[in-house]
């Protein structure tokens, strides 16, 4: 009778973000699979098709295209992030005036809205009206054409995307930072270690689970990128910036070509899958666990 | 005790949800005809958004007035997104009961099943006549001998051009013989301090226009392959390619700003624009500007776009349905309030309702607008069209000076070949 209420109690606390999260994940990813066996346009009834769209995936270029897109995505923000994350994490972990309000305001893009950010930012770099080619005018530096030329598009939205997640790394590792016992380092100082070796040899290794924490998280969320491509590019100028999660839409909302996008969908999460697989067995290696 | 309040709490959040997500379902498109004998139409539009949702209220008013027994719901979205909104809706299983299509989109949703068969109810409806519908037009919107949708408005592209521009360059004004040559050496003549000669986007629907100007044609005739690779295409691709940079404003110029070459023109910053007559209403308090049709290559070649209204397969109303198309089709206060506010023009086969629309100004020259119909260059539609047009979009966006047009259209072309399959 107790334990029968026990479970009631505990159902009842798990409702909240069963419920949600039966209808708005595991629903939807359960019929994603299914709907990946067959061609499907949204407005027709749907016709099975076996693993065809699994076949024409490995032939579709536009679909290798937008892997390789999201690569360069990885490619470029995951150093950025992180450098600049841990740059601004090592210098308000001194003791400083302003210290919280700074840490506030890194943080502050993170918590804003991807649209918001991305229209900013698309703002920014406009190439005939906006804040970056007027400053680069004025030191004589001609700007890019950003977001409208192709070979600066994905840059642009590295930028922006680097931007925002500076705060979020940043607070990871802030956390990291401040868990380092101070008597390691008071020992490493008056061993006579200078500020660069204890870095190298005491805050970084000793970093390194923030680190680990901060690339896989960084990775998932990387090869979901979408908002801010879909609202700074659309995946253009002549798809230079096209990734594949906005692929799996244009796929699914523009061609109806929902199946296939389906199948898009789940070779990206298999890719997802096995890159953190990947990186919790390489972790033992390179992570050190005080 | 507590655990029967969290049981009742969770019970009463359960119902919410399940009453909200009803709500969402409701809200499109079911229909609460239940109880009153009063039927509710959903009617989904794009044309009307945003300058002519009051125009569109006005039938709306005329249509329940004589038809007190029915009530039509609008609902609207811009035209980037209404197809998108659509399609998730008969995903759902939420179609609207009836809704606006173009011609390219009528034959994807014609072919999969989507559409209501109007002969059905017309055959019904004795005070019916197709003739009153121009016949070509009527046509256009049947499949297999069924009329799935009516048509209901066209439009046509044409040339804008800004006199006082043109005066103060000392150019004459464009004339219904114009040809690409004419038009860059005035675009030349008319591009500088801060006023830029054309305005033509570099995009699939010029760019299929501009081919027909030229001579050339989209596939060949049973459709089986892309032909546009052919000198006529080079020249097309070539023609289009010598506007931006130089007597027009580049992507990098334009900065993705909303209506960026409507302000242009409005400003007498832009002495020609390629665009279309919807753009009437938006110029209606602008003077100093006229209309010819668009130049042509080897020969004359217009756009024109044709839009239709349809009933879904599914609604459960569809002889409330017909009446709502019928009206909105072909009634007079429709063609009355189509031609007084310069919206797209209705396809009827009486031309007497349109005097009224040629005597209006500006611009002065309305008459180009039906000439346009006499060398119409035609939409070519495939069953995989947005894909077929993000295609030629796409190779147009990477090209620049240098670029080999032959092969880029070879490549195109290829690619266009393997939707045709």
């Amino acid at each position: 009778m107790r334990g029968l209420r026990k479970a009631g109690v505990v159902a009842v606390f798990l409702l909240p973000s069963a419920v949600p999260l039966l209808l708005f994940i595991i629903v939807p990813m359960v019929s994603s699979a299914w709907i990946s066996l067959h061609e499907w346009n949204l407005i027709s009834p749907m016709k099975w098709v076996g693993l065809r769209n699994y076949a024409d995936l490995a032939r579709d270029g536009d679909s290798r295209a937008a892997l390789l897109h999201t690569l360069e995505y990885l490619v470029g923000y995951l150093p950025l992030v992180y450098v600049g994350g841990l740059s601004i994490a090592l210098g308000l972990n001194r003791v400083m005036p302003g210290r919280n309000l700074l840490r506030g305001v890194y943080f502050l893009p993170v918590v804003t809205s991807w649209v918001v950010v991305a229209l900013v930012w698309k703002w920014l770099l406009n190439p005939s009206s906006g804040l970056v080619n007027d400053l680069l005018g004025r030191i004589g530096v001609p700007g890019p054409g950003w977001w409208t030329d192709p070979a600066w598009a994905m840059p642009s939205v590295i930028l922006a995307s680097a931007w925002k997640d500076l705060g979020y790394v940043m607070v990871i590792l802030l956390a990291g930072l401040q868990s380092i016992p101070a008597e390691y380092h008071e020992a490493a100082r008056i061993d006579g270690a200078g500020a660069w070796q204890r870095f190298t040899q005491i805050t970084f290794p000793l970093l390194t689970p923030s680190t680990y924490f901060v690339v896989i998280i960084s990775l998932i969320n990387g090869f979901q990128v979408f908002d801010q491509v879909f609202v700074m590019t659309g995946g253009g100028p002549a798809g230079s910036s096209q990734v594949l999660v906005e692929r799996i839409y244009d796929q699914t909302f523009r061609y109806g070509q929902v199946g296939s996008a389906s199948a898009l969908s789940w070779v990206l999460f298999v890719v997802i899958l096995g890159v953190t697989l990947v990186q919790g067995r390489l972790q033992r290696r390179w992570v050190t666990y005080a | 005790m507590t655990v029967r309040r969290y049981a009742r709490q969770a019970a009463a959040l359960i119902v919410a949800v399940g009453t909200l997500a009803a709500c969402a379902k409701g809200s499109i498109t079911k229909n609460n005809d239940a109880g009153g004998a009063t039927t509710t139409l959903h009617y989904f539009t794009f044309s009307a958004a945003p300058d002519h949702l009051k125009d569109l209220d006005k039938i709306v008013q005329a249509f329940e007035a004589q038809n007190p027994k029915i009530k039509v719901t609008v609902e609207s979205a811009p035209f980037a997104d209404y197809f998108t909104k659509l399609q998730t809706a008969f995903a759902g299983g939420t179609a609207p009961d009836t809704f606006e299509l173009d011609y390219q989109d009528f034959v994807s949703y014609s072919s999969s099943g989507s559409l209501l068969d109007l002969s059905g109810p017309a055959g019904k409806d004795g005070s019916y006549q197709s003739s009153v519908y121009e016949p070509t037009s009527l046509s256009a919107f049947q499949a297999a001998g069924k009329q799935y949708a009516m048509p209901e408005s066209f439009s046509t592209v044409v040339l804008l051009y800004n006199k006082k521009l043109f005066d103060a360059a000392g150019v004459a004004y464009p004339t219904a013989d114009w040809t690409w040559a004419d038009e860059s050496a005035a675009a030349a003549k008319l591009t500088g301090k801060g006023v830029f000669g054309d305005y033509q986007p570099v995009s699939f629907f010029e760019f299929y226009k501009a081919l027909d100007q030229a001579g050339g044609s989209f596939f060949n005739a049973d459709k089986t392959k892309a032909t546009f690779n052919s000198p006529a295409g080079v020249k097309a691709a070539q023609w289009l390619l010598s506007k931006p940079g130089i007597t027009m404003p580049t992507l990098a110029q334009i900065g993705g700003t909303p209506d960026y070459d409507t302000n242009l023109f409005k400003t007498n910053k832009l002495a020609m624009w390629h665009n279309g007559i919807w753009q009437f209403a938006t110029l209606k308090d602008k003077s100093d500007w006229d209309v010819v049709v668009e130049p042509g290559d080897t020969q004359k070649a217009s756009a024109v776009f044709q839009n239709a209204v349809a009933a879904s397969k599914t609604t459960t109303h569809p002889d409330a349905s017909w009446k709502w198309l019928k009206f909105l089709t072909s009634s007079t206060v429709m063609a009355q309030t189509r031609v007084d506010t310069s919206w797209e023009l209705p396809p009827l086969a009486d031309a007497g309702v349109l005097k009224n629309y040629l005597a209006q100004s500006p611009p002065a020259n309305r008459q180009a607008v039906f000439d346009s119909l006499k060398a119409q260059a035609l939409t070519p539609v495939i069953a995989q069209q947005q894909k077929m047009q993000d295609i030629l979009d796409k190779a147009f966006q990477g090209a620049s000076k240098g670029t080999d047009l032959q092969k880029l259209l070879d490549d195109t072309a290829a690619k266009v070949d393997a939707l045709l399959k």
